[in-house]
């Protein structure tokens, strides 16, 4: 399989990435040449073996329910690039 | 000299009340001085701060606290959050970005006596062999610098190696702390999968990374393992289980089983790491070690499933930077381009190709292709790995084919590079514990021997490592002056 600059493009829109049409060439070079890589994978038959997201086989890991000492929130906002009135500010989502 | 007793020995000397914590981090704050910058090893340090560290381990010394590693300096991979200083995983996105809080192993590493020891450059977010990702420049190499010191651990890697630190935390995906060990001519250790805490290490593939370390010696690198080890609540993926606690007395070889397998030397194997890798066998063999030779076929696909698993975990963990919470903004006409902005401005380009590359393979029409075929091929590769491990005591290889490259040696051809993981993507893919030690020189170059454990079998593979170093020839310090 090979991928399009037009798929790059799209992949790069899903993923939240802008990308220079320069960038998106390179990529696209390179994406095509790990997609080489992968043929071997893509062209085998792997029927009834069950594939594994995980090494370790854990069961749904539950803790008892206490409250512990949260982060404070002027620590949470202290990182973030624009925040005011203890909250973090992002451009207008939802128009009146 | 302090800067030349193991990490053990210091620990020993301070608590025996020879030496003082703060005399310790004079000591490599003084080589750090000298040689940091030349190597580029650390992106924080902080010579003020970590003498304030030890006075305070001298007060809890004096206050007649038990400290297993009291007045240890111990320097911290910068993917791994540190509460109050800088954590900016060698990226643009993250410049500034100071942590509310601290990583679970450093918590512990302070809580044993450690002092935190600056932070060390990395390939951006985990993610390179060569150290060359990083946002802030290279890492050089202290055996030759002009060499990469591998990656993406590779400054934590070269700061041990040169003795700018006498221990240090890495992290690894596919071999991040086990082949730029190599490549420096260090032990790294990565554990089994579970058995070291994720909390506060900036997640790369959720399913692979484990936190480990990187030390001079088996000795040292088994004193901090037992220190950062054992379960943490804070981290759902942690094994019921206690720290890694290694017997280290044994010390012999005799009747170790240990497997080898040509698909684990693979066709890109240097001549000369070949030679020095066979001359380790024989070693290991003249002390006792039975050697037997056994096939692993799906190695062939563990690099190309490592490139679609690990890229997939990280299109989704690198998710959270979108220039909101941390780090700075490039602001767009909305919030989604304000998003897209930041990420396509701020990540560099190997990053950009990771996030890509896991979009595709997750996105409709390929998952099928590709994600769900590499997650039935890391069944079988695990399934193999685990047939072998049931009768003998380690899998032993090459870390790396290779012995440290050029700088710009590799970047025209990153899957060249990307082939450079095959001995060590094994081990995470299947959860093993896996060590690198230094086995001899190549061209005046370190070679690394891996040896590969069966899962919560670390204490074991610890042993058989430290009994091999002691069996194998010292390689020495770098000639750095």
């Amino acid at each position: 399989m090979s991928i399009s600059l037009e798929e790059v493009r799209h992949v790069a829109k899903l993923a939240r990435l802008e990308l220079s049409e320069q960038e998106m060439v390179a990529l696209q070079s390179e994406l095509n040449a790990l997609l080489g890589l992968f043929s071997e994978i893509e062209s085998l038959d792997f029927d009834g073996v069950e594939g594994q997201s995980h090494a370790v086989s854990l069961q749904n890991v539950w803790a008892e329910d206490i409250p512990g000492e949260p982060l404070d929130r002027a620590a949470a906002l202290q990182n973030s690039a624009l925040s005011r009135a203890g909250l973090f500010v992002v451009p207008t989502i939802i128009e009146d | 000299m302090p800067v030349d007793r193991t990490a053990t020995e210091l620990v020993r000397d301070v608590q025996s009340g020879r030496l003082a914590p703060s005399e310790v981090v004079r000591a490599y704050a003084e080589r750090v001085d000298r040689f940091g910058e030349r190597l580029g090893a650390f992106l924080w340090f902080d010579a003020e701060a970590a003498l304030a560290e030890a006075r305070r381990v001298e007060e809890r010394l004096a206050a007649g606290e038990s400290l297993p590693l009291a007045g240890l300096p111990v320097a911290i991979k910068d993917n791994i959050s540190t509460r109050g200083i800088p954590t900016t995983c060698a990226s643009k996105i993250l410049e500034g970005y100071v942590p509310p809080f601290d990583a679970t192993v450093v918590e512990r590493l302070r809580r044993a006596g450690a002092v935190v020891f600056g932070k060390t450059n990395l390939d951006e977010f985990a993610m390179g062999g060569s150290n060359e990702t990083s946002a802030f420049g290279p890492v050089r190499n202290p055996w030759d610098l002009e060499r990469s010191p591998g990656g993406s651990s590779g400054g934590s890697a070269a700061a041990v190696a040169a003795r700018l630190a006498p221990a240090a935390l890495g992290s690894d995906t596919g071999g991040s702390i086990r082949m730029p060990a190599a490549l420096c001519g260090i032990v790294g250790f990565k554990p089994t999968y579970g058995r070291c805490s994720r909390f506060g290490l900036v997640a790369f593939g959720s399913s692979l990374d484990q936190i480990g370390p990187m030390a001079r010696t088996v000795e040292d690198a088994a004193l901090v393992a037992e220190a950062i080890t054992g379960h943490d609540p804070k981290d759902g993926t942690s094994v019921a289980c206690g720290p890694v606690r290694a017997d280290l007395s044994e010390g012999t070889l005799k009747g170790k089983r240990l497997a080898y397998s040509k698909e684990l030397t693979g066709d890109a194997l240097h001549p000369a790491v070949a030679r020095t890798f066979e001359q380790a066998l024989e070693v290991l063999r003249a002390e006792g070690a039975e050697l037997a030779e056994v096939s692993l076929p799906s190695v062939r696909l563990a690099v190309s499933t490592y490139y679609i698993l690990a890229p997939a975990e990280a299109s989704s963990n690198l998710a959270r930077f979108d220039g909101v919470r941390f780090g700075p903004r490039a602001e767009g006409p909305g919030h989604v381009e304000t998003v897209a902005r930041t990420r396509g401005r701020l990540f560099g380009h190997e990053v950009k190709t990771r996030i890509v590359i896991g979009t595709y393979v997750l996105s409709a029409g390929y998952y099928e292709a590709y994600y769900a075929k590499a997650q039935q091929a890391r069944t079988l590769l695990r399934r193999e790995f685990l047939e072998v491990l049931d009768r003998f005591d380690a899998i032993v290889s090459p870390t790396a084919p290779v012995t440290a490259f050029r700088l710009g040696e590799m970047s025209a051809d990153p899957v060249a590079l990307k082939m450079l993981d095959l001995c060590t993507i094994p081990a995470n893919m299947g959860g093993f514990c896996a060590v690198s030690i230094p086995c001899g020189l190549a061209e005046g170059l370190p070679v690394g021997l891996q040896l590969l454990g069966a899962p919560m079998r670390d204490e074991a593979l610890l042993g058989t490592a430290h009994a091999a170093e002691r069996a194998l020839p010292s390689i020495g310090a770098p000639p750095l002056n």
